[in-house]
């Protein structure tokens, strides 16, 4: 009986030290939603309390009365109007007002704009703007297969910030020691874009700037030398699901049925619609972001000097659907819901301070 | 079978827990006892039951039969027979089997005066059982959170449970399980090494045509004082092997219980206290 009492007190040693050193546990109820066949672990779970937090810190903001799309063409009423200068004059109005209220709340008009001259451009985040409108109308008018009709606004990302709260960039923290020994290949530390598994830190380069092959598995039970992907490819694409994963607040059996991860036939249907969504992620950081690295100042790059790059979090914030589905674009859909300018300038010929007008002519 | 005229000694009456001297016998080799009987009266129910769900199911294959527990919108409730109430049947019957178990190997430890050591250690893994299929299920509010019983099915249900939360490795009990698990294995290895080793001692070093003598527990002993600097014992060997086993049961059924009910986000995250601890410059 004396190993039956040390066996108890080392368990409840044990216990006790792992439950005090970590203060965030969970505690029932747990909310459960069962998305397969009963008995195949098909399940998401959410603690309540966390799921009540998520749902208060996506409210929409309070909009602004609805223009009635009086007036005349804003590029005839305002100077330097390239993307939206067919709009009626109210509906740009209210929609600089939006942008102010969705985005830089606090410094307001002028973070993007010399208040001397709206019209000019020599304020960096003007220009930046004006790029990230060509975006949204590209995400809503070609990525309906992962926005659907519910769209997406500045507000999906920005959420009242300047900078959206999820971006990623270049990771090679914590500094590797020098020598044979500090070399670790960008991996084995508590990677902050992958979980905080030990998984490759900077995978989603391979996958959300480059094309790099995302399904590793073998179609066989036993290797036959056809699948030349190995234990590496295996980690840097779990490395991505786990960005995925995170930045959706979902588990893997959300998008896969874990039994066989690559057949489409038994994955539940929204893995169709996160493909779509690393396809529009990936485009949207090759053609948008990267392209304005020039004009970007170095607090707006991460610390190896590449610009900050939109992931999967940067708009779902940890919820599977955006600000839960709760669509905005209903007041925008002449702005942001169709394209409208899509040539691009030389970025390159930017000059802070001085640029008045940076234009594709 | 024949009764070997020693064990006599040893086949006593009494030491039963429930029942007195009625079912208190033997048939051939094995002790009956009143739990012997309900051990025979839940298992037959269950693996008719078993075989009724088979029938009702798609196939006959052995691998992929699987009785599923019911939907999660049952909740803690009864569901229909084909609906997973089949499965909380089963489930009935195989704890109450496993239990009766337990408590025959209890009899057969008071008739013989031995401690309950054996009964004990079985005890951890039917409340490994337990806690997968019963009180994990009550924590999260659903029967439906149970596994199915087959062996295709019950291996996808541990996949898809284990990437409910991105990545199981990082569970902390679940890695104490492991760690107890492959202990427990390097102990039995280590042990049935050196008894062996001290039971065949190959030739005699005088004389190669003699077989050397079969070497005393000092020569164990020693053999590890030699390598390590210390032997645990003879008893103490199998104290150590019993209290890693029983860990690794106890833990794997902790590791199970915190996920989900005491841990809903994914494992890695759950090391975010180590990160944050207030050590790191």
């Amino acid at each position: 009986m004396r190993l039956v009492v040390l066996f108890v007190a080392g368990a409840l040693g044990l216990v006790t030290i792992a439950s005090f050193v970590t203060a965030g546990w969970d505690l029932p109820p747990v909310e459960t939603e069962q998305i397969g066949y009963r008995g195949t672990g098909m399940v998401i779970h959410k603690d309540a309390e966390d799921e009540a937090a998520r749902r208060a810190a996506n409210v929409l903001p309070e909009p602004f009365e609805a223009p009635d799309g009086s007036g005349d063409r804003a590029g005839d009423v305002y100077e330097n109007v390239q993307v939206l200068a067919d709009l009626p004059q109210d509906k740009f109005d209210h929609l600089m007002l939006s942008i102010t209220e969705w985005v830089s709340p606090e410094q307001g008009c002028e973070y993007c704009h010399n208040v001397e001259n709206l019209a000019s451009d020599e304020v960096y985040t003007k220009v930046v703007s004006r790029r990230m409108l060509q975006m949204t109308q590209a995400i809503n008018a070609d990525w309906q297969p992962h926005v659907q009709e519910t769209g997406v606004t500045c507000y999906t990302c920005h959420r009242g910030e300047p900078v959206p709260a999820d971006v990623w960039y270049k990771d090679l923290s914590p500094k590797a020691q020098p020598g044979i020994v500090g070399y670790r290949a960008d991996q084995n530390v508590a990677a902050q874009f992958a979980g905080l598994t030990s998984l490759p830190q900077n995978s989603l380069e391979d996958y959300l700037l480059g094309d790099a092959p995302i399904r590793v598995h073998s179609q066989t039970a036993l290797p036959t030398g056809e699948n030349e992907n190995g234990v590496m490819e295996a980690e840097h694409s779990w490395a991505l699901m786990m960005h995925i994963s995170e930045s959706l607040g979902v588990n893997c059996v959300a998008c896969h049925n874990s039994r066989a991860f690559d057949d489409w036939d038994q994955s539940p249907p929204q893995r169709v619609s996160a493909w779509h969504g690393i396809q529009m992620t990936r485009l949207l950081n090759t053609d948008y972001m990267l392209g304005m690295t020039s004009i970007f100042p170095d607090n707006r790059k991460g610390p190896h000097g590449d610009v900050f790059k939109v992931g999967c979090g940067t708009c779902h914030n940890g919820v599977q659907k955006p600000l839960y589905g709760q669509s905005m674009l209903a007041d925008f859909v002449d702005s942001l819901g169709q394209k409208t300018e899509t040539s691009v300038p030389d970025f390159s010929s930017y000059q802070p301070g001085a640029t008045q007008v940076l234009s594709p002519q | 079978m024949a009764l070997l005229s020693f064990e006599r000694k040893y086949r006593v009456r009494g030491g039963t827990l429930i029942g007195g001297d009625l079912f208190d016998y033997w048939i051939g080799p094995f002790y009956v006892g009143f739990f012997g009987v309900t051990t025979i009266f839940f298992t037959v129910i269950g693996t008719v039951l078993i075989i009724y769900g088979a029938a009702l199911g798609p196939t006959w294959n052995i691998w992929q039969i699987s009785i599923a527990p019911p939907d999660i919108s049952y909740g803690l409730g009864f569901a229909p027979m084909q609906e997973g109430g089949l499965w909380q049947v089963i489930t009935i019957c195989a704890i109450g089997a496993f239990v009766s178990w337990a408590l025959r190997e209890v009899e057969i430890c008071r008739k013989l005066g031995i401690g309950y050591h054996v009964p004990v250690a079985f005890g951890f893994a039917i409340f490994a059982y337990v806690t997968l299929v019963v009180f994990r299920p009550l924590l999260l509010g659903a029967w439906g959170h149970g596994f199915p019983y087959g062996i295709f099915s019950h291996l996808d249900w541990v996949s898809n449970v284990a990437y409910q939360q991105l990545h199981f490795m990082y569970n902390p009990a679940h890695m104490i399980a492991v760690t107890f698990f492959f202990t427990t294995v390097l102990a039995l290895s280590l042990h049935g090494g050196l008894i062996l080793s001290a039971a065949n001692p190959g030739r005699s070093r005088t004389n190669f045509r003699e077989r050397a003598e079969v070497k005393s527990p000092e020569y164990e002993d020693t053999y590890f004082r030699d390598t390590i600097g210390y032997s645990i014992g003879t008893l103490g060997i199998h104290r150590l092997g019993l209290l890693l086993a029983l860990n690794a049961g106890f833990w794997s059924a902790v590791c199970i219980v915190i996920a989900g009910p005491f841990w809903s986000k994914s494992w890695p995250e759950w090391w975010a206290w180590w990160l944050n601890l207030p050590i790191w410059i």
